[in-house]
């Protein structure tokens, strides 16, 4: 009969949560340069020429319509035929936000174009300066739209940066790995990285519908 | 310097190994779909214990990354006595993620049919069962087909999760195409392109129908900025 002894797992207790810290390090840099990449992405698929617009569209179909690992090892593996070599934690990084941006700019421009078109040809027929209009009759409320799409994204980044493991980033699952194979304890330790996961998932879940709710009061 | 060159020998058994990401999305989309469905139905059943279980059950598995519970699934279930085969772990695990899946999507789309559906059958004396199964599911079938397509994508994306307990499907056999050729920008460039061919047309088909039920879809806010000269004239009567 196997008897469940969480006590080894609890002792590398240390190493497992320096590895959720990884994990959400992972998540908020890959989430903050993917959302930079993603506004331009937005910006010139529905503002920039129809060239500009055709491979942004060209870009995100190819990252939705491919794994994330596959993105990995591209930027592991292929960038450095390019000359350019990274280590683990940048590959991690570099692969993460890439794959973010495509994500995170359809959301944007389902955002901006959620904006009916009559408002900005109000806002053009008042007057207002093309800045101004930019401004307040799109984004504001194109913003507030988009705000819980885009934490949910956030939170699907903690889920997905498991996979660097894969490349031996150090993040919570390759960590868990690492002391599966020194205790030999694997479910527990699988069981506790759920537990972490969920955790820091339903933490920030939490989190973004909170802050939410205060920053656009004003909508309501 | 590498052992082999990428060859046709090598394109091939490249290609070959789709079969198992097409299987093993196969087993998600049948099974999941299956479970799925027993699980949205029971996530708006009368049964609140149900519904409570329901929640747990997708919070748990949307809130962990699928390739944790993969090695759950896998490495995890040793306390039993015995280390699963890959494929079955695989197998599992795919199935009971996809079916956490399609019972919250499948949810909303239940619940996007109108209350009245519901009382209307209610009143013609059909128990819950029949109500969903015969009312409420038909109208439901519509608006479930979109996003259904469009999780589909996620499945097969999900299954090259798959070759990190060394199932040798798409992902894995380029890794190792890759290890003895050294050729990473043809490998994973033709295995980018397996994936797209796949992923891409059921992409397009759930965006095609999605958008024919979403009948006011605005015009796109570019055009008014950047084709000023369609912007009517003042005082010109357009014709629409």
């Amino acid at each position: 009969m196997y008897e469940f002894q969480f006590g080894p797992i609890l002792a590398r207790m240390p190493t497992v949560l320096q590895g959720a810290a990884l994990t959400l390090e992972f998540a908020a840099a890959s989430t903050c340069i993917g959302l930079l990449l993603a506004v331009l992405l937005a910006i010139g698929r529905v503002f920039g020429p129809r060239p500009v617009a055709w491979l942004v569209t060209g870009y995100v179909e190819l990252i939705r319509n491919t794994p994330l690992l596959v993105q990995l090892y591209i930027v592991f593996f292929a960038l450095p035929k390019a000359g350019l070599r990274l280590d683990s934690n940048q590959a991690a990084i570099v692969a993460l936000s890439a794959n973010l941006a495509a994500y995170a700019a359809e959301i944007i421009r389902a955002g901006l174009e959620s904006v009916p078109r009559g408002q900005v040809e109000a806002g053009l027929s008042l007057g207002l300066r093309r800045g101004r209009i930019i401004r307040h009759v799109v984004l504001a409320p194109a913003i507030r739209a988009i705000y819980p799409a885009l934490g949910s994204q956030f939170v699907l980044q903690i889920l997905g940066s498991s996979l660097v493991s894969a490349i031996a980033a150090e993040e919570l699952t390759a960590v868990s790995n690492n002391v599966m194979m020194e205790t030999f304890r694997n479910f527990e330790v699988f069981i506790l990285a759920g537990g972490l996961y969920l955790a820091m998932v339903l933490l920030f879940r939490g989190f973004f519908s909170a802050t939410g709710r205060v920053l656009f009061r004003w909508a309501a | 310097m590498s052992l082999r060159d990428f060859g046709w020998n090598e394109l091939q058994f490249l290609l070959l190994s789709v079969r198992w990401t097409v299987l093993l999305s196969l087993i998600a989309f049948l099974g999941g779909g299956t479970l799925g469905l027993l699980v949205a139905a029971l996530r708006v059943s009368p049964s609140r214990l149900a519904r409570w279980a329901m929640g747990v059950y997708i919070t748990l598995f949307q809130g962990t990354p699928l390739l944790v519970q993969l090695l759950l699934f896998y490495y995890g279930t040793s306390f039993l006595g015995f280390r699963p085969d890959a494929l079955l772990a695989a197998a599992l695990t795919f199935t009971l993620n996809s079916a956490a899946f399609f019972g919250e999507i499948w949810r909303g789309c239940i619940e996007a049919v109108p209350r009245g559906q519901w009382d209307g059958a209610r009143a013609l004396g059909l128990r819950y069962v029949p109500a969903l199964r015969l009312v409420v599911l038909p109208q439901a079938l519509r608006i479930m087909l979109a996003p259904t397509v469009g999780y589909m994508v996620q499945i097969v994306k999900g299954t090259s999760v798959a070759s990190l307990i060394g199932i040798t499907e798409l992902t894995r056999t380029a890794v190792m195409v890759n290890t003895v050729t050294f050729e990473p920008v043809r490998v994973f460039g033709t295995v980018c392109l397996v994936y797209l061919a796949i992923c891409w047309p059921l992409s397009f088909a759930s965006e095609r129908i999605g958008r024919r039920l979403d009948t006011k879809r605005a015009a796109s806010l570019g055009d008014v900025f950047r084709r000023p000269a369609s912007r009517p004239a003042a005082g010109r009567v357009q014709p629409r």
